[in-house]
């Protein structure tokens, strides 16, 4: 981690509203690309609503606003005008709860890939298999692709959103509490998934859990109440960080 | 345990079995006339079931006969009734639950539309007469599918609205996350997710505009002979019905109550049926 890393993205001044409350205030942050950045804590604090303005989420909501910069390789992808649909292909999304599609598990990655790209059936099928073996799941279900992904488990569903999510191919994976809905076997899986995904993707993954922040991360970010609190190398900000705030946080003794 | 606790103990548990019972009567006084309007329905059904019931035109007084130009008359109508209703009440329900959720309009589009779905169905026959019968100069089936598409209309734009309502909000943000534009997004996967829903409410609605004859009368009127023209007055199960069992020909009034029979029935497959959908959507 010590040779200089391009940077994927970066966010200037950035401020939330939902209607007339302000979320997040003056966020400024430069991730590094195929690294993983982790968003620590607590509820509420705005780490979900910087990561949906990543892939432009909120922009569904009439009433939820940013202003400020959010630079993804130079471009401004809160200007008006941006490709929401395109900035989505590039930037993918996993949710706190599995959200596997009522269709069949070929077919819930086969969605994804099928809004860009006019593949013959054959080459369809190595990507599908592609993607669900990137997210470790090929062997538990290359039996029975053609059966409902809501007949899998929730753990298994989960790495069905994540190979749904790596199947278009995206730079950025944006990972909102992908675990905080699955037992402790389930959740090692996926977070060997994330190790292994961050020689190809940029990962950003918020999480309620300390331990798993200092377990996959590169980088950690602490927010509180809307703000940047702290941000810098993992390892850095669990042993040694600079800002008292962060140490009560991580030491428990949040207050 | 003290005196005033035992008698507050024993009045609550008096007011349970109270009340209790109460509910179970008042269940079975409910079920009771159920069971007797089919019972009716099929005593005297039964003995007029006969193959000629499907083979054979509406007779002349006191002479046989069976139905089949009422059967084919009340399908075709129906049929054209879904093929209109449908569409138009997806597509609205879809509007309303996709892209208008929490407007203004979408409140005033959603009363209007629950005052559609309970208003009498004699006042839509009332109007196709005026806007449909009285300019083309005659009666038409035509006439009668599009009254009863008025009225199956607002089952199918409610359903539609209530079960895509249903679908969860992140499935919907989990396909627009991964770029999918928003009619995809709709087709794809709200649909999907809500399909047997939206599919029982449209068999509901067929249940219902089946046993229409107010409209009917209006618009459809009647036809003894077999005709599969809907430009010309066609015959129909419930008009058929109303007009036999009020006959005092016993012919007719045996083939009233066959028609009642078969009518009857049907709605209770396609009961059958939309229960079954739902039941196939429950584990999910």
């Amino acid at each position: 981690m010590s040779e200089p890393q391009k940077t994927k993205i970066s966010v200037r001044h950035l401020d939330f509203f939902y209607g007339s409350n302000r979320a997040l205030t003056d966020i400024n942050l430069e991730m590094p690309e195929n690294q993983v950045t982790a968003y620590i804590g607590p509820s509420g604090c705005g780490k979900s609503t910087l990561l949906r303005v990543f892939n432009r989420m909120y922009s569904l909501y009439p009433g939820q606003r940013a202003t400020g910069e959010v630079l993804l390789d130079g471009e401004n992808t809160l200007a008006p005008g941006t490709d929401v649909n395109m900035l989505r292909a590039k930037v993918g999304m996993v949710f706190q709860k599995p959200t596997p599609f009522p269709m069949s598990i070929y077919d819930n990655i086969a969605f994804g890939i099928k809004l860009y790209e006019k593949l013959r059936k054959v080459e369809m099928d190595e990507r599908v298999e592609q993607a669900l073996r990137q997210a470790a799941l090929w062997e538990e279900v290359k039996d029975k692709l053609k059966t409902s992904g809501l007949g899998l488990s929730g753990g298994q569903q989960q790495r069905l959103c994540i190979a749904r999510a790596v199947a278009v191919q995206p730079e950025v994976i944006l990972l909102d509490e992908p675990t905080s809905a699955l037992d402790p076997i389930a959740t090692l899986k996926i977070e060997e998934l994330v190790s292994e995904l961050r020689n190809q993707f940029t990962i950003l993954i918020v999480t309620h859990n300390m331990q798993q922040a200092a377990r996959v991360s590169d980088y950690t970010a602490f927010m509180y109440i809307g703000e940047m609190v702290e941000f810098g190398p993992t390892n850095q900000l669990f042993t040694n960080p600079e800002k008292k705030q962060t140490e009560d946080y991580i030491t428990g003794r949040y207050g | 345990m003290s005196t005033a606790m035992n008698v507050r103990y024993l009045r609550r548990r008096f007011w349970n079995i109270f009340n209790l019972g109460m509910a179970v009567a008042m269940t079975l006084f409910g079920l009771f006339w159920l069971v007797w309007i089919l019972w009716t329905t099929l005593s005297y059904g039964a003995t007029a079931l006969n193959l000629e019931l499907f083979t054979a035109d509406t007779p002349a007084p006191g002479s046989i006969g069976g139905l089949r130009n009422a059967f084919v008359g009340s399908l075709l109508m129906i049929g054209v009734a879904v093929l209109i209703g449908t569409p138009v009440g997806i597509l609205a329900g879809t509007y309303l639950a996709e892209f208008a959720q929490g407007s203004r309009l979408a409140g005033v589009i959603r009363f209007f539309n629950d005052i559609l779905l309970s208003a009498p169905s004699i006042v839509i026959g009332l109007f196709i007469y005026a806007v449909m019968v009285v300019p083309m100069g005659n009666f038409s089936g035509l006439a009668g599918a599009l009254s009863l598409a008025i009225l199956l209309l607002p089952v199918v734009l409610r359903t539609t609205d209530e079960m895509l309502g249903m679908v969860p909000g992140t499935l919907r943000e989990a396909a627009l996350a991964l770029g999918a534009p928003h009619w995809k997004m709709i087709v794809q996967v709200s649909y999907r997710a809500a399909r047997s829903g939206i599919l029982t409410g449209v068999l509901l609605a067929v249940a219902r505009i089946s046993g229409e004859t107010a409209p009917l009368l209006f618009t459809a009127l009647n036809n003894q002979f077999f005709s599969m023209n809907l430009d010309k007055p066609i015959a129909n199960v419930p008009v058929v019905i109303f007009q036999f069992a009020m006959s005092p020909y016993p012919e007719w009034q045996h083939l009233a109550w066959a028609g009642a029979l078969i009518a009857a029935m049907a709605v209770l497959v396609l009961g059958l049926v939309s229960r079954f959908l739902i039941k196939d959507r429950s584990p999910r």
